[in-house]
C-alpha cells in the first residue's frame, strides 16, 4: 500500500495514470450532468413558492460545495506537500486553486441571478451564505497573488501552503461569525437547502448534479495537476524522453 | 568535547540552476573549511544551506552526527552567523546592538573591554551605527563573534569592507579560534592563508 | 572559546529582547508610530465630510467606521514589521538564533502591537466622542478594540512574514490579511453597535477574546514558519 502512495508521488508515473484516469472521471461526470440537466430544468415539478426560480440550484449547489471541497483539498495538499515534502501534493494545490476559485465564483453569481427575482435584489448582504462565499473568493484571490508574486515556485508552493492552512482555519470561524452577525440583523432565512422534505423528483436531479460536479472537478483536477507537472519537471530528462519519443504522448 | 560537523550528499537546486550536487565534506574540531570560487557560483547559498536556512533538493548536514533540522535549537546556539549583511541596526549604538546579541545565543564571559580594544572599536559605543564607516561595523560585527561562546563560526566573505590590517586581525582570530578547538566554515572569493588545517571546497 | 562556563540565555530572555529592541527602534522612529495614529483620525475625520454631518446617522455609523479606520490603520503599519530586519541581515540572525523562532517573532509582535494597536484603543475615545458615542458604551468599545487590535497584530504578522521581501508588498499583503481580518471586524464594530443600542453585547467580547487567545497560540508558529520559508 504504501508502496503504491510512493509510486503514485512520482511525477513521471502520476503523470501516466492521470491521464489513464482522467476520462474515468470525465465521461460519467458528463452522463450524471447531462442527466441532471434534463430532469432539473424540464421533468422536476415547479416549487409553489418560488416557482421556476428555484431550478438554478441545481447549478448553485454543486458549485457552493465544491468551492469549499477544493480550499480543503488546496490547504490538505499544501500540508501535506509542508510536512512530507511531497511535490506532487504542491502541484495538485497550485491545480486546484484556480477551479475553486471559478466554482467559488459560479455560485456567486448563481446566488445573485436567483436573487434577483426573490429579493428583488442582485445581492443581499444579508444572506451569511453568499457573504461567506464573498470572503472565500477574496481568499482564493490572495492565494493565488501569493503564488503569482513569487517566482521562485518551491518557495511559492511552501508560503501558500501555510496562507491555505491558516485560510482553512479561517473559513470556520468567517462562517460562524456571519451566522452570527446575519441573526443580529433579522438573519432571512433565504436558502433553505434540503429542508423540510424535498420532493424525490427536485432531489434526485440535485444529486446528480453534485455527483456529476464532483467528478467533473476530479477529471478537470488531473488535468491541471498534468498540466502543472509537466512544466514543473520540464527540465528532467523523462519530460524530454517522453517528447522526443515518436508517439509522444 | 571534540565537535563534528559533517554534510552528506547535498544537492542545491536555485531556480532553474543546479549550484552543486552530492556534496560530502566531514569538519572536526579545530579545523576549517573553505569554500572557493567565482562570485555567484553558490557559495552563499551553501553556506546558508549549512546553516539551515535553504532547504536541500537532497542531503541533510550534520551536526555530531544528527541532522541539524532535528535538532535546530542545539546547533543553532552552537554557531554565530557573520554574512555581507552585518544585521546589526543602523539606528541603534553599538552596545544596544550588542547587548540584544546576548539573548540570542551563549555569551563568552571574557571582557568585553578587551575584546573592543582589541578591535579598535572601543571608542564607538555611543554612536548610532549608521554614523560609523562600513569597515567599522563589520568590527562590531566581529565583536558579536567573539562574545558568542559557540564551537562554529560561519563566516561569509568576511574580509569585505575591512582593511589590510582589519583581514590580518580577522585571520589571526580565526587562528585562536580554531587553536582553542573551535572550527570555521568561511566562504571567500580570494585566497586565504592560513595556519590551521584546512579542507578546501571550489565550486564549480 | 575559553574554560568559563557559557552563559545561556533563556526562552523568555528572547522574547523580551526581541520586543525591547524593537520598542527602542519605534523610541528613535517616532514617525513610524504616530503616521498609522494619523492615518486613523484622518479616515475618521473623511467619513462624516462624505456621508454628512447629521447627529443620528453619525451616531449609527460609528462603530463601524471607527473599526474598519482601525483596521487600515494597522494594516498599514504590517508592512514594516519584518522588512527592516529582512533588508538589513537581521532576520537571519533571528533565524540562526538559539532561541524558537516561534518566540522571537511574537516578541516583534507584541512590540508592533505596543506600538500601534494599543496608540490606537488609547486615541478611540476621542474620535467615538465625535461621532457621538454615548459614554456608557465608549469602554465598550475600548474593550473591543483591544482585543481586536491583538489578534489583528498576530494574524498581521503571518501576512507580514509571508510577503517580506517580494516588491508589491503592501497591496499583497492587504490582499492577503483583509479576508482573514474580516470575523475580527465584524464581530467587534457589531458588538459596539450592539452596546449601543443597550442590547446584551457580552457574546460579541467573549467570541473576541477567544480569537485573540487562539490567534496568540497559533500565529507565532504559522509567522514562524512564514518567515523560514519567505527568507529562504
Amino acid at each position: 500500500m504504501w508502496k503504491f502512495f510512493h509510486q503514485l508521488a512520482s511525477p513521471p508515473h502520476f503523470y501516466r495514470l492521470a491521464a489513464i484516469f482522467s476520462p474515468w472521471f470525465l465521461v460519467p461526470g458528463i452522463a450524471l450532468i447531462a442527466y441532471g440537466v434534463y430532469a432539473g430544468l424540464f421533468l422536476a415539478p415547479m416549487d409553489y413558492q418560488q416557482g421556476d426560480a428555484f431550478r438554478i440550484i441545481y447549478v448553485h449547489v454543486p458549485s457552493a460545495y465544491l468551492s469549499l471541497m477544493a480550499y480543503m483539498i488546496m490547504a490538505i495538499s499544501g500540508g501535506i506537500g509542508l510536512i512530507w515534502r511531497m511535490k506532487l501534493a504542491h502541484a495538485v494545490a497550485a491545480a486546484a486553486a484556480p477551479i475553486g476559485a471559478t466554482f467559488t465564483f459560479l455560485a456567486l453569481a448563481t446566488g445573485s441571478i436567483w436573487g434577483r427575482p426573490m429579493w428583488g435584489t442582485w445581492w443581499e448582504w444579508g444572506d451569511p451564505r453568499l457573504t461567506s462565499e464573498l470572503i472565500l473568493l477574496f481568499l482564493y484571490f490572495g492565494y493565488m497573488a501569493l503564488r503569482g508574486a513569487i517566482d521562485d515556485t518551491a518557495k511559492a508552493d511552501k508560503a501558500s501552503a501555510v496562507l491555505a492552512l491558516v485560510g482553512v482555519v479561517n473559513v470556520v470561524i468567517v462562517h460562524f461569525s456571519v451566522e452570527w452577525w446575519s441573526s443580529l440583523h433579522q438573519g432571512q432565512t433565504l436558502m433553505k437547502e434540503g429542508g423540510p422534505a424535498m420532493d424525490p423528483g427536485m432531489l434526485y436531479p440535485l444529486l446528480a448534479m453534485i455527483f456529476g460536479f464532483t467528478l467533473l472537478f476530479g477529471s478537470l483536477l488531473l488535468r491541471r495537476v498534468r498540466t502543472e507537472v509537466l512544466f514543473r519537471e520540464r527540465r528532467t530528462r523523462w519530460v524530454r524522453e517522453m517528447i522526443m519519443s515518436p508517439e509522444g504522448q | 568535547m571534540t565537535e563534528k560537523l559533517s554534510a552528506d550528499n547535498l544537492t542545491l537546486i536555485r531556480g532553474e540552476r543546479c549550484l552543486f550536487e552530492g556534496l560530502d565534506f566531514a569538519l572536526n574540531s579545530g579545523e576549517m573549511l573553505l569554500l572557493e570560487g567565482r562570485n555567484g557560483c553558490g557559495k552563499t547559498s551553501l553556506m546558508r544551506a549549512i546553516a539551515g536556512m535553504l532547504s536541500l533538493e537532497t542531503g541533510q548536514v550534520l551536526w555530531n552526527d544528527v541532522p541539524v533540522l532535528k535538532q535546530r535549537q542545539t546547533f543553532h546556539g552552537a554557531l554565530v552567523w557573520l554574512a555581507h549583511r552585518t544585521g546589526l541596526k543602523g539606528d541603534l549604538n553599538m552596545l544596544e546592538n550588542l547587548h540584544f546579541e546576548q539573548s540570542l545565543r551563549p555569551q563568552s564571559a571574557d571582557d568585553h573591554e578587551v575584546v573592543y580594544d582589541r578591535l579598535g572599536i572601543e571608542r564607538l559605543r555611543r554612536l548610532p551605527l549608521r554614523s560609523l564607516s562600513a569597515g567599522q561595523q563589520r568590527r562590531v560585527a566581529l565583536a558579536r563573534m567573539l562574545l558568542a561562546d559557540v564551537p562554529l563560526w560561519l563566516m561569509d566573505e568576511p574580509f569585505t569592507n575591512l582593511d589590510r590590517e582589519g583581514r590580518k586581525l580577522v585571520m589571526t582570530l580565526v587562528e585562536e579560534h580554531l587553536a582553542a578547538g573551535g572550527m570555521c566554515v568561511m566562504a571567500a572569493h580570494q585566497d586565504v592563508e592560513i595556519n590551521a588545517p584546512v579542507t578546501k571546497i571550489r565550486l564549480q | 572559546m575559553n574554560g568559563s562556563a557559557p552563559i545561556q540565555p533563556g526562552m523568555l530572555s528572547g522574547l523580551w529582547a526581541t520586543a525591547r529592541r524593537d520598542l527602542l527602534l519605534a523610541w528613535k522612529r517616532p514617525g513610524d508610530v504616530l503616521n498609522p495614529l494619523f492615518f486613523f483620525a484622518m479616515v475618521c475625520t473623511l467619513f462624516p465630510l462624505a456621508v454628512g454631518p447629521s447627529a443620528e446617522q453619525l451616531e449609527f455609523s460609528g462603530p463601524g467606521v471607527l473599526w474598519v479606520a482601525a483596521l487600515l490603520a494597522t494594516l498599514l503599519s504590517l508592512n514594516s514589521l519584518f522588512l527592516g530586519d529582512f533588508e538589513d541581515g537581521s532576520l537571519d540572525q533571528l533565524l540562526v538564533s538559539a532561541q524558537p523562532l516561534p518566540v522571537l517573532a511574537l516578541g516583534k509582535t507584541l512590540a508592533h502591537w505596543l506600538t500601534s494597536g494599543l496608540p490606537l484603543v488609547l486615541v478611540s475615545p476621542i474620535l467615538a466622542i465625535t461621532y457621538r458615542m454615548p459614554w456608557s458604551v465608549v469602554p465598550v468599545m475600548m474593550l473591543t478594540l483591544l482585543l481586536g487590535t491583538i489578534s489583528l497584530s498576530l494574524l498581521g504578522s503571518i501576512g507580514a512574514a509571508l510577503t517580506v521581501g517580494l516588491h508589491r508588498g503592501t497591496a499583497l499583503l492587504s490582499l492577503l490579511i483583509l479576508p482573514l481580518a474580516m470575523p475580527v471586524l465584524l464581530l467587534g464594530a457589531n458588538t459596539v453597535s450592539l452596546a449601543a443600542g443597550n442590547d446584551i453585547y457580552t457574546t460579541g467580547i467573549w467570541a473576541l477574546g477567544a480569537y485573540a487567545v487562539a490567534s496568540l497560540s497559533l500565529a507565532p508558529y504559522a509567522t514562524a514558519a512564514a518567515l523560514r520559508i519567505s527568507n529562504e
